[in-house]
């Protein structure tokens, strides 16, 4: 019995260095993030030499592009001009959804009203909208920025009222009889208890920024991810495109991460109960 | 006024009494109350039994003013619900309500945070409002909790949080609504203790919804037992003439019992019965 209880948990000295490092987390899923971006390189390796690097530019082809476009600055201003479009539609889109989703949501009149619209709008594509943009908003920022807003807005004035009315009851009687009004239960109860789904909203909002800024900065701009990727098609360099394409990636990855650390950091007692 | 000298003036206060004159409740076309009278004295302890279903809730809900239009619910109430002598027109903090289900609490708040709601919409601030706080929070027996969150308490602890977080605004009147429904046995017979003591420290008048029968008579100065709905009504009143703290195991209580329980059950073959046709 004794025996068989050792050999099945060895102490912890006899288990082997690796074996012990293995136990450790954060070092175990490193390891595992390594190995799959490697089995990534690979393949990506294979296909571009299966299918030639004009059509399918390999992992170096596209470093050297990288550096290329690192090095002369545009991918920097391109960065960050995409970067800026985003966040400010996006900002925007939050500003102007949760409050039109916190009085939908709490006033079935308002909510009968808007929703048909709400309901057709939200089928539209962003894309269909950029000749539009341009006419109306000019071939400036404007334009970008407006159909980068008009893909966030919908989304968090939907979540906002799923939030809304998702609040228990029994939450806005409690208040109710604790003394609040209307304009208190609003911001003492309502937007508390709908702050999960609001957040939802806001990252599900920055996902479709990033499917429509490339869109929005298909005619007439300077810079930005999106325009890099337009305008590499004119020259036939398809290794611009894709560093166009990872450095959107990284940079969704990147924004999706911030808004999840500043809800942990901000918001941690309205998101983490249950 | 110090908020201990407020808690002490509350404490002095009589509850207010709490009168239906022939009310009923309506949602939409259903008859969910009909026909109730009922006269509760200035600190009173009225337990409300029923078949489940029957409209304990509703009237709680009128005499806390969350239904008609003031309210958030649709029934439409008839007749008079008066508190302290004036009509009911929506809630107010006079009339504390602590419910069945821990939903009812602020689960981004601490326990500190959830009892200072109130006290801190009537404008209370600073130390006086930490006092208040402390003092209500010791009375529930939640001093070690005082900064945990609702999602760190026990189901017993939960219902704590929702009678200190009521009788921090020092009410006249406490609606319960099945406060104990929800805990086991054993933490159940410690709260009904609990709640006999805050109501006789507050001297608050109590309206408690149960389906424990033992439980009704283990706090009711008058046990109040409804009819069937629909168009439930009051079937019967008992006053309850014991001694306190209650013994259920007396053959006095082990009596009233076997009355409430003939008393509710037949109702609850009635709602059987209508169910069945
Ligand atoms: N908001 C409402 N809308 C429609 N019917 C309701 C509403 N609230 C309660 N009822 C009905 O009124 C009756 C009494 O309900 P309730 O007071 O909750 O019973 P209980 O005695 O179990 O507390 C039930 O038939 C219920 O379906
Ligand atoms: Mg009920």
């Amino acid at each position: 019995m004794t025996m068989e209880v050792n050999r099945t948990y060895p102490a912890n000295g006899a288990k082997a260095w690796y074996q012990r490092w293995w136990a450790v987390q954060p070092v175990r899923s490193t390891v595992i993030f390594a190995l799959s971006l490697a089995i990534g390189l690979v393949v990506w390796q294979l296909i571009s030499i299966k299918y030639g690097v004009y059509f399918f530019p390999s992992p170096s082809e596209t470093w050297i592009a990288f550096k290329e476009l690192a090095e002369d600055g545009s991918l920097a201003t391109s960065t960050i001009d995409s970067a800026r479009r985003i966040l400010v539609g996006w900002g925007l889109g939050l500003v102007v959804g949760i409050p039109i989703g916190l009085v939908m949501g709490r006033f079935g009149f308002v909510r009968q009203l808007l929703d048909p619209y709400i309901e057709f709008f939200r089928f539209v594509p962003p894309i269909s909208f950029v000749t539009l943009a341009i006419i109306w908003f000019g071939v400036g920022e404007a334009s970008k920025v407006v159909l980068i807003f008009y893909t966030s807005v919908f989304i968090v004035t939907i979540s906002t009222i799923a939030g809304v009315l998702a609040v228990d009851p029994l939450k806005v009687r409690a208040a109710a009889s604790l003394g609040a009004g209307p304009l208190r239960t609003m911001f003492l109860v309502i937007i508390p208890a709908s702050i999960p789904e609001i957040v939802t909203g806001a990252r599900l909002a920055m996902g479709n920024s990033f499917l429509t800024i490339v869109s929005a900065e298909i005619v007439a701009a300077q810079h930005g991810l999106g325009a890099l990727i337009w305008k590499s098609r004119n020259y036939g360099r398809t290794e611009w495109v894709f560093v166009g394409i990872i450095t959107l990636g990284i940079l969704g990855f990147l924004f999706d991460r911030i808004i999840r650390v500043a809800v942990r950091r901000g918001l941690a007692r309205y998101v983490n109960h249950g | 006024m110090s908020a201990l000298q407020a808690v002490t003036a509350s404490g002095s206060a009589a509850g207010h009494s709490i009168e239906f004159r022939n009310v009923s409740i309506r949602f939409n076309s259903f008859d969910a109350v009909s026909g109730v009278s009922l006269r509760i004295q200035p600190g009173e302890f009225v337990c409300l039994i029923g078949p489940s279903g029957c409209g304990k809730s509703t009237l709680l809900s009128a005499a806390a003013g969350f239904l008609g239009r003031r309210g958030d619910a649709p029934g439409a109430v008839e007749g008079e619900v008066l508190v302290n002598g004036e009509r009911v027109r929506g809630p107010d903090i006079s009339r504390g309500v602590v419910f069945q289900s821990s939903e009812a609490l602020f689960p981004w708040r601490t326990v500190r945070e959830n009892v200072a709601f109130g006290p801190r919409i009537r404008g209370i601030r600073g130390g006086e409002l930490r006092d208040l706080i402390d003092y209500y929070i010791a009375l529930v027996g939640l001093d070690h909790a005082a900064d945990r969150f609702p999602s760190q308490l026990s189901g017993g602890m939960r219902q704590r949080v929702q009678l200190a977080r009521v009788l921090a605004n020092q009410p006249r009147v406490i609606l319960m609504d099945e406060p104990l429904g929800a805990l086991d046995a054993q933490t159940r017979s410690v709260m009904q203790r609990e709640i006999e003591r805050l109501w006789q420290e507050t001297r608050c008048t109590m309206v408690f919804v149960t389906h424990d029968l033992d439980e009704a008579i283990k706090l009711g100065d008058r046990v109040v037992t409804m009819t069937a709905g629909p168009a439930a009504g009051i079937k019967s009143v008992y006053d309850i003439n014991l001694e306190r703290p209650r013994d259920e195991t007396t053959s006095a209580a082990i009596e009233l019992h076997r009355t409430l329980r003939d008393d509710v059950a037949e109702e609850v073959l009635k709602t059987l019965r209508s169910q069945r046709r």
